[in-house]
């Protein structure tokens, strides 16, 4: 009766179907059993970093066209069932494209022309990966800069764009069949299609990532010649979703990380024996790890927010007022809660902490990749402060 | 929330109004934020006539039945009718005891003597009920309870001391758990629970002084005092059972409460309102980066506490530690708070040294107030850090301390 209990009046929407509760079941399930820790170990040094038998089962089960709608031959379960998915994978460290490449249907599906949509969704749901090229320098807040167009000073429409410069930390960019590239196109943000094959020889030189468990690559798309139809009509509201729609999935990637740390070390503080006791019965080392539990069910009610008000919206509208505010909240939180889990795993492992040999440090090396994706956690409280407090 | 049906949306803007145009007026003393804090006669009376408002207008017992002074509606009514007054924060119907514990408890075991006896004067403010579970040195370890209850005649004789009581000094009666068999082979088969007058013989009350200065519990003394055999509720032995059946009244209303706020929300909102009349070096501080990345924070940690409720509503998303959201609310929600109005006061500046009863206080000292208060929550019902220790052992599983 004393306890404090808060008032209703901000939205607080939270649904989950029976739908996308069997699709968690079989995420999990799948997940586990395609991506024990073993299985992910042996992924940290090939170029590729993931299974393309895995991918393919995924392909398979439709998870690639979870988020497309029907006419384009995906499954039209919403973006919303995309979060059971990528949560699973993060618990189990699955890699594979599945986030940047549903990030490049959902930059089409937003921003393409019908012809577009016609051409590369059915492709996607497929199999066929595409990436996002989108980070000109460390600053999310950045204007557009890295990559731009030559030669346009001709206004005719039908004239070839040339595009010049380099992006950072393409993801998964060796395995990409198709890059949505944001580009500064006179003077104006846009987003380009640009396939593999369209590159130069040695465009892509892979960077070492601090997260072994995954791939990026610094792509360089001087000399690349487009069309003026590769452009995509709808750039601006589509690049501002996607970042939106980015920083929710790895949210709930970061949340189900978190909750594989929270068992590494549950699993050790309930088996390690120090000075004659379980290490676990420790206040100093029981308290913290209770803080991480409480940090991740709220990482975890906030993408499932998120996820729900991304599906009441229209399927392929702009993300604005509460479902930006979700989004943000839950990337500020996912990431920060990683963060302080995989730094905890390794602090309480003591010595073996240290090692390469245990699994803390793919924990916390995933934490310190995952802050940085799609905005770190000051970058979205920022906005947030614009949407909330002025 | 659920969404209302159209008689239920009919109703809840009748509260609404109702609640506004009742509203009392500024009674130029702090309103207690929650029951705990009836430390005055000025305080009392004023609750007092609110409560037995509220009932007169029909928002008060509303699922109670009416020989009882209730309404007999349903509980989505009573529900609608608290969470209007909660948002409004309007004052609080401060009989909580009564209304949240004894009262549900006498309508599902007691006799239709009892409840002649009991609800309306639960309901209507004139009996003020107290809780007698604690005790001296015994923090929240209620299975360690030695207050005696020895059975003499068509008495029972007690002996012992209660402490924390709530309206100790003000009550009627107490729902008092005491031990009538030290001998039980389980410490806590000995325990029996009581519907004990408190205005006889061998009763005293000592008030405590809080951390704000204020009054609001006492200690109580029990010396001989005799209390008539048909107070027991149930059996001997049947003590524990019968206080842990309160507990889940807490849920409010819907489990079979009386209804009422007991407890006036302190929310973010109120945060930033505050926040907003605020000014540094010329500059509103609601425009400072840092001020603002810690409101933040917060704002991102209510919304998760608000959202918490409605997901353990959903079990496939709660699959990992089922437990977890429900064992882990009060640590949650009270060291939020306590954290929250700590943050409140810091952003005052200079006027935050400040306290109730100085003119320049920032609206009278509440937030001065609430944080001190805060404590009772933090402390009260198990530490946050015995809270804690549950959590860990009872949702992770990890060992005993």
């Amino acid at each position: 009766m004393t306890t404090s209990t808060l008032n209703g009046t901000t939205n607080i929407a939270l649904s989950f179907s029976d739908e996308q509760a069997m699709l968690l079941d079989s995420a999990k399930s799948f997940c586990s059993h395609k991506s024990d820790i073993n299985a992910v170990r042996s992924l940290l040094k090939p170029d590729s970093g993931h299974n393309p038998d895995v991918w393919q089962e995924m392909v398979a089960l439709g998870w690639t066209g979870i988020a497309i709608p029907e006419q384009y031959g995906g499954f039209a379960m919403g973006l919303g069932s995309m979060v059971p998915v990528i949560e699973s994978m993060g618990r189990h460290l699955l890699g594979t494209a599945l986030i940047t490449s549903t990030l490049a249907a959902q930059a089409i599906l937003r921003g393409g022309s019908e012809a577009q949509r016609e051409k590369w969704l059915p492709k996607i749901v497929a199999g066929t990966v595409g990436s996002m090229a989108l980070l000109d320098n460390e600053d999310w807040g950045s204007k557009l800069c890295g990559v731009s167009t030559a030669n346009s000073s001709s206004s005719d429409s039908s004239s070839k764009i040339v595009l010049s410069g380099k992006k950072l930390l393409v993801a998964d960019a060796t395995v990409a069949d198709f890059f949505i590239v944001s580009i500064n196109h006179s003077g104006n943000p846009a987003l380009a299609i640009v396939e593999a094959s369209q590159l130069t020889a040695n465009a892509i030189s892979a960077n070492t990532l601090i997260d072994e468990t995954k791939r990026a690559a610094t792509v360089d798309f001087s000399g690349v010649t487009l069309s003026p139809d590769a452009l995509l009509p709808q750039s601006e509201q589509a690049l501002k979703d996607i970042r939106l729609i980015g920083a929710l999935l790895i949210a709930a990637e970061a949340t189900g990380t978190s909750a594989a740390t929270l068992d590494c070390i549950v699993s050790y503080l309930t088996s390690r024996i120090q000075f004659g006791r379980l290490i676990g019965s420790y206040q100093s080392l029981k308290h913290p790890t209770v803080d991480i539990l409480l940090q991740m069910d709220s990482s975890r009610s906030l993408i499932y927010h998120a996820a729900t008000l991304l599906d009441k919206g229209p399927e392929i509208g702009p993300l604005e007022g509460d479902t930006e505010v979700a989004c943000r909240m839950a990337k500020a939180q996912a990431t920060e809660t990683l963060l302080f889990a995989g730094d905890r795993a390794v602090q309480f492992h003591g010595g073996m902490g240290f090692t390469y040999d245990c699994d803390a440090m793919l924990y916390i090396r995933r934490a310190q990749w995952a802050q940085h994706q799609y905005g770190d956690a000051q970058h979205h409280r920022l906005h947030l402060a614009r949407l909330l407090l002025d | 929330m659920s969404q209302d049906n159209a008689s239920q949306a009919e109703f809840r803007s009748q509260v609404a109004a109702w609640m506004q145009d009742n509203r009392p007026a500024d009674p130029g003393f702090l309103l207690p934020q929650t029951f705990m804090e009836v430390g005055s006669e000025q305080v009392l009376d004023f609750l007092r006539e609110w409560q037995h408002k509220v009932w007169s207008a029909g928002y008060l017992g509303m699922a109670w039945p009416k020989e009882y002074g209730g309404q007999g509606m349903s509980r989505d009514f009573q529900r609608i009718a608290d969470e209007e007054m909660k948002r409004l924060q309007v004052p609080i119907c401060f009989n909580v005891i009564g209304l949240g514990w004894a009262g549900p408890l006498i309508l599902d075991n007691g006799s239709d003597y009892e409840k002649e006896k009991y609800l309306k004067g639960i309901l209507n403010a004139e009996d003020i009920w107290c809780q007698g579970f604690s005790e001296p040195n015994h923090g929240s370890d209620l299975g360690s309870i030695q207050t005696r209850a020895e059975r003499d005649g068509d008495d029972y004789l007690i002996n012992g001391s209660k402490i924390w009581t709530t309206m100790g000094n003000y009550a009627k009666y107490m729902i008092l758990l005491a031990r009538t068999d030290p001998q039980a082979e389980r410490r806590y088969n000995g325990l029996s629970f009581f519907l004990a007058p408190m205005q006889v013989d061998g009763i005293s009350t000592q008030p405590i002084q809080k951390i704000t200065g204020e009054y609001g519990f006492t200690e109580t003394f029990f010396t001989d005092a005799r209390i008539p055999a048909n107070c027991i509720m149930g059996e001997e032995g049947q003590g524990w059972r019968i206080a842990m059946q309160t507990l889940q009244y807490e849920r409010g209303a819907e489990a079979g409460a009386a209804g009422g706020i007991s407890i006036l929300s302190i929310v973010m909102d109120d945060l930033l309102r505050m926040a907003a009349e605020i000014e540094r070096e010329g500059e509103p501080l609601l425009k400072d980066p840092v001020t603002r990345d810690n409101l933040i924070k917060f704002m991102i940690e209510e919304k998760a506490l608000q959202l918490a409720e409605k997901r353990i509503e959903i079990p496939a998303l709660c699959r990992d530690y089922p437990n977890s959201i429900a064992l882990s609310g009060k640590l949650r929600s009270t060291e939020f708070f306590r954290r929250m109005r700590q943050y409140a006061l810091s952003l005052q500046g200079a006027q935050g040294s400040l306290y109730v009863g100085d003119p320049d206080t920032i609206g009278g000292g509440f937030w001065q107030r609430a944080y001190l208060n805060n404590f009772s929550t933090t402390i009260g019902g198990g530490t946050s850090q015995v809270q804690a220790n549950i959590v860990g052992e009872h949702v992770l599983g990890l060992p005993k301390d």
